[in-house]
């Protein structure tokens, strides 16, 4: 874990035309790096489900991704209401969502599961009021 | 399934990047929920939906999906166009509804999530 190479993003909680930019840089920048298109893809989504779910829930954080020797760290931070129950949150179909945040095509509740499903870890640190920080890890074999 | 086989099926308009029709999708996937679509689709796969915003590319993209078809007439915006361009992603527009789309492109040999054997 000698050599790490960190990349930082702000996401834009103002415009959601605009979210999934950072998840869209990461992308080349891992792609430029040469890793298996499988670990990529894996690390995109659950990075862009995350974005999505900043601007949707949280006017927007920040995202830090650590390429290291053995795994790819993704720590999404905001500021935003916080998550009431996580427990809930994790499970499939269940959001918060407006009627208006579907209409766009999110809010489905498949947010927090599909970054589970495409991760080999991860944790929500999450308090109402104060905000959330969601840990992701994707293992490089 | 070529991508200009789906173009000719669904009697489609090249919206932009035909330098792509002649790349081929091995699986389909029909929706206006994005997140189902992250959930579900494999790579090396077909986009079919109705709605229209730049989170669409933006979902093919993570994907790979390397082809978005608009069904009932819907046309993509000059930034989702460029977006595409940019991640050398071929957008379609069909007049046809997402159901009779679908049924087109399953009947005639794409087959849902079939999983590419690589």
């Amino acid at each position: 874990m000698s050599d790490v190479l960190n990349f930082h993003f702000e996401v834009d909680g103002n415009d959601f035309k605009s979210a999934g930019h950072a998840s869209f840089l990461m992308k080349k920048n891992l792609r430029q790096l040469g890793l298996p298109p499988e670990t990529i893809r894996r690390v995109s989504i659950a990075m862009y489900e995350g974005e999505i779910n900043m601007v949707i829930h949280a006017r927007g954080g920040t995202a830090d991704v650590n390429v290291y020797e053995d795994c790819i760290e993704i720590i999404l931070k905001d500021t935003g209401p916080g998550i009431k129950n996580i427990e809930q949150a994790m499970q499939e179909g269940f959001s918060t969502a407006t009627d208006n945040i579907r209409s766009l095509g999110f809010g489905a509740g498949m947010g927090l599961p599909n970054m589970k499903r495409y991760t080999d870890y991860m944790n929500i640190e999450s308090e109402v009021g104060v905000g959330t920080t969601i840990t992701m890890k994707v293992n490089l074999i | 399934m070529k991508i200009s086989t789906i173009k000719d099926l669904l009697e489609a308009e090249v919206i932009c990047y035909p330098e792509g029709l002649g790349l081929h999708v091995y699986s389909a996937c029909g929706s206006d929920m994005m997140s189902d679509v992250l959930a579900y689709v494999k790579d090396q796969a077909v986009l079919i939906t109705g709605l229209v915003n730049s989170q669409v590319i933006r979902t093919a993209e993570m994907m790979d999906m390397n082809c978005v078809v608009f069904v009932r007439s819907k046309m993509p915006t000059a930034e989702m166009i460029e977006l595409a361009k940019e991640s050398g992603i071929v957008l379609l527009a069909t007049s046809k509804r997402m159901y009779e789309a679908c049924g087109i492109l399953y009947s005639n040999g794409l087959i849902g999530n079939r999983v590419k054997n690589v």
